[in-house]
């Protein structure tokens, strides 16, 4: 499968994830991996000790992972989220924007697909854990400065 | 009407270049139907019995000239030369060719128009009342915040693999025109005790094969957090939805098994959470939107008095024509139901007919319904016998708003793949049943609405006389049902008994209408005379 796509500079975490209750029984674990139908907030608690949040997407069209990682964001959790299992390029770019900083798809993507998909749209309607400007903020300029 | 700048443009644009992207990934084999099917669904394209089905997106059911006329373009490039308006303010077109799709939607992009959203499992595009910016009884315009909802929904991150879809209306008056609580998500604009506008808000509706008319979840929601509230409603079905029964996906089954109290319960506490993010749009570019949608000009000074002398226009009038709230116009509904036609099918040359009379006498404003017909919605009242004639021209002045055969009715198996029996037919041979005016008069308002199959596109739930078409062992079957509204007397219709085959459903409806005229009282509607009398009399009529 090769290594995961990440965008982040650290290095990656080596600790493979648990699933989230043997997580929160094993005091010294750092890397967890949640379901989608798993409650994020279980973990909230535990987040101090986490690096490495795996999220499964069993079929490409189960979209709970993408508020499991946009809730762990707005918690501040600043560790990797990695998306895992059924992720199509087509999702990068929302999964970006809900805070996934990895990725570890079963079929790899093709090579260049990933800058395409991401820089697709010029910009976004709303704001998201990711930080971007939304329109409406650039629209009026006083509420453009993040 | 709301202008793109160039942020909504740039994003419309870029939505038909990816589309174009993974079109050809399709055609060149390296998406397979499986992976394709959400991607196009999520641009409104549909493959269907015998071509592909591009819905296009009519937000908030607002249009103008310009935009009808490229819709009448695309009808006669790329389709049959018509169109069909939908039962949720769209259009459709039914004989697309897959290799077409892209530039379709780039034609469409050049009139500030598009198909996102409106189809698959994502937040659909919005529907709001027809009579928006022109009805007497609304207190404020309710597609400002459409408009706004539709950007803040618009590609929104965390809502684009939703279990099932998500519909949204929007209405500002008492008159409930838009089907409210038959939608996911159901707001209306209203005023507290303080004289602040907010929504009172509906949450869980939906037809399908499981009818659940949205419950009241909030009073009073202050305007400006409409976006977060609307969030945590989407976060909380999102995360706890099933997503192991395509049937069961709906909100209303999650509002169903958690129970309206801990559904809500659970939807506050998301929403205080939310609130905290800060994520709702500022009034300044709600005033921004708002400005758009202005009022015209309405000239003052205008004369009420209307030259009733040609009885056929009189009677155009007093069937079409609704009261505007500026003195000296009118509201002008026309008809997609006519003698012997196809419930919200149009051709090219009546889009363009339409899009003229809009330019010259509406402010160059146009409105689909969800009824499957057009509005003008702002026509001064010494111009309407000029309209009545251009429409009567083109086959459009069929006096029918509110009667018997003001007939929804889904494309049926005639055009879709999910159907189990016909739809068109069943409606033709019902209108041809009643066809005499004065017949349909004297019935007054009776919303007819048929399905060719459980998904109830047709609205045969909100029916005051509902038609369901079923496979029954092969051959197609119809259940009747009775004592559904989709207006402000919601209500869901209940079948009647055994159903029937083509002929004998037209027969059913004949015999519970003629029951309904024996046992009236003066004035009263089917709808509330079958209120107060049941479903017996009518069984009664119909089984004998």
């Amino acid at each position: 499968m090769g290594d995961p796509l990440r965008f982040r500079d650290d290095p990656a975490p080596d600790e493979p994830g648990v699933s989230l209750d043997a997580f929160l029984n094993q005091k010294d674990a750092t890397s967890v991996l949640l379901e989608a139908g798993d409650d994020v907030r279980a973990l909230l608690p535990e987040l101090g000790r986490v690096r490495l949040v795996e999220i499964d997407f069993p079929r490409f069209r189960d979209g709970r992972g993408f508020s499991s990682a946009s809730i762990l964001r707005e918690a501040g959790y600043t560790g990797e989220i990695r998306a895992i299992g059924d992720v199509l390029i087509d999702l990068v770019f929302f999964m970006r924007r809900c805070g996934f900083d990895s990725f570890e798809p079963d079929a790899p993507f093709h090579p260049g697909a990933v800058d395409a998909a991401l820089s697709r749209y010029p910009d976004v309607y709303q704001s998201a854990t990711d930080g971007r400007v939304p329109i409406w903020a650039l629209r009026h300029p006083q509420f453009a400065t993040e | 009407m709301y202008k793109y700048d160039e942020y909504d443009q740039a994003m419309v644009d870029a939505r038909v270049e990816e589309f174009r992207d993974q079109t050809r990934r399709r055609i060149e084999g390296h998406l397979s139907e499986d992976q394709f099917k959400p991607l196009r669904l999520k641009n409104g394209l549909y493959l269907q019995l015998h071509a592909y089905m591009l819905r296009v997106a009519v937000p908030y059911g607002t249009l103008n000239s310009r935009q009808m006329r490229k819709l009448a373009h695309i009808a006669r490039k790329y389709d049959r030369g018509y169109g069909h308006f939908t039962t949720r303010q769209n259009i459709q077109y039914n004989w697309i060719k897959l290799a077409d799709a892209p530039d379709i939607l780039a034609e469409l992009a050049t009139v500030e128009m598009h198909a996102i959203q409106t189809s698959g499992e994502s937040i659909r595009n919005l529907s709001a009342d027809h009579y928006a910016g022109a009805a007497p009884d609304e207190i404020c315009d309710p597609r400002p915040w459409a408009e706004l909802i539709r950007q803040a929904t618009t590609f929104h991150p965390e809502f684009s693999y939703l279990p099932r879809k998500f519909k949204i209306a929007v209405i500002a008056a008492q008159e409930d025109r838009a089907a409210l609580r038959w939608h996911d998500c159901a707001l209306r604009i209203i005023k507290n005790e303080n004289g602040e506008q907010g929504f009172e808000v509906y949450a869980g509706g939906g037809m399908g094969r499981t009818p659940i008319i949205a419950f009241p979840i909030r009073a009073f929601c202050p305007a400006g957090q409409i976006f977060s509230y609307i969030q945590a409603i989407l976060r909380v079905w999102n995360r706890h939805a099933r997503r192991d029964n395509i049937h069961k996906q709906r909100m209303k089954i999650l509002v169903h098994e958690l129970g309206e109290e801990e559904f809500r319960r659970q939807v506050e506490m998301e929403f205080e959470h939310i609130l905290t993010l800060g994520r709702d749009f500022p009034q300044a570019e709600y005033d921004r939107i708002a400005a758009h949608f202005d009022p015209p000009p309405f000239e003052t000074g205008l004369s009420e008095e209307l030259d009733r002398s040609d009885p056929d226009f009189a009677l155009w009038v007093d069937r079409q024509v609704a009261a505007h709230k500026a003195p000296g116009y009118a509201i002008v509904n026309i008809s997609l139901k006519p003698d012997g036609g196809i419930t919200g099918d149009i051709s090219a040359e009546q889009m363009e007919l339409v899009a003229d009379l809009a330019e010259r006498y509406s402010f160059d404003d146009l409105r689909s319904t969800h009824v499957q017909n057009l509005v003008l919605p702002h026509v001064r009242k010494r111009d309407l016998h000029a309209v009545w004639q251009a429409l009567d021209a083109a086959g459009l002045a069929s006096v029918n708003l509110g009667l018997v055969t003001d007939i929804i009715a889904c494309p049926g198996l005639d055009y879709c793949s999910l159907a189990n029996a016909r739809s068109i037919p069943v409606a033709q041979q019902i209108a041809e049943r009643f066809a005499d005016l004065d017949r349909q008069l004297d019935l007054g308002e009776l919303k007819i609405k048929i399905s060719g199959c459980i998904n109830a596109c047709g609205h045969h739930h909100a029916a005051h006389i509902g038609i369901l078409g079923v496979d029954r062992k092969g051959t197609e079957n119809y259940q009747l049902l009775l004592g559904g509204s989709g207006a402000e007397d919601v209500s869901q219709a209940k079948i009647t008994g055994p159903g029937f085959d083509e002929t004998g459903i037209v027969d059913a409806v004949e015999r519970t209408i003629e029951r309904y005229r024996e046992i009236r009282e003066p004035g009263e509607r089917f709808l509330d005379c079958y209120r107060r009398v049941g479903m017996d009399p009518f069984k009664e009529a119909i089984y004998g």
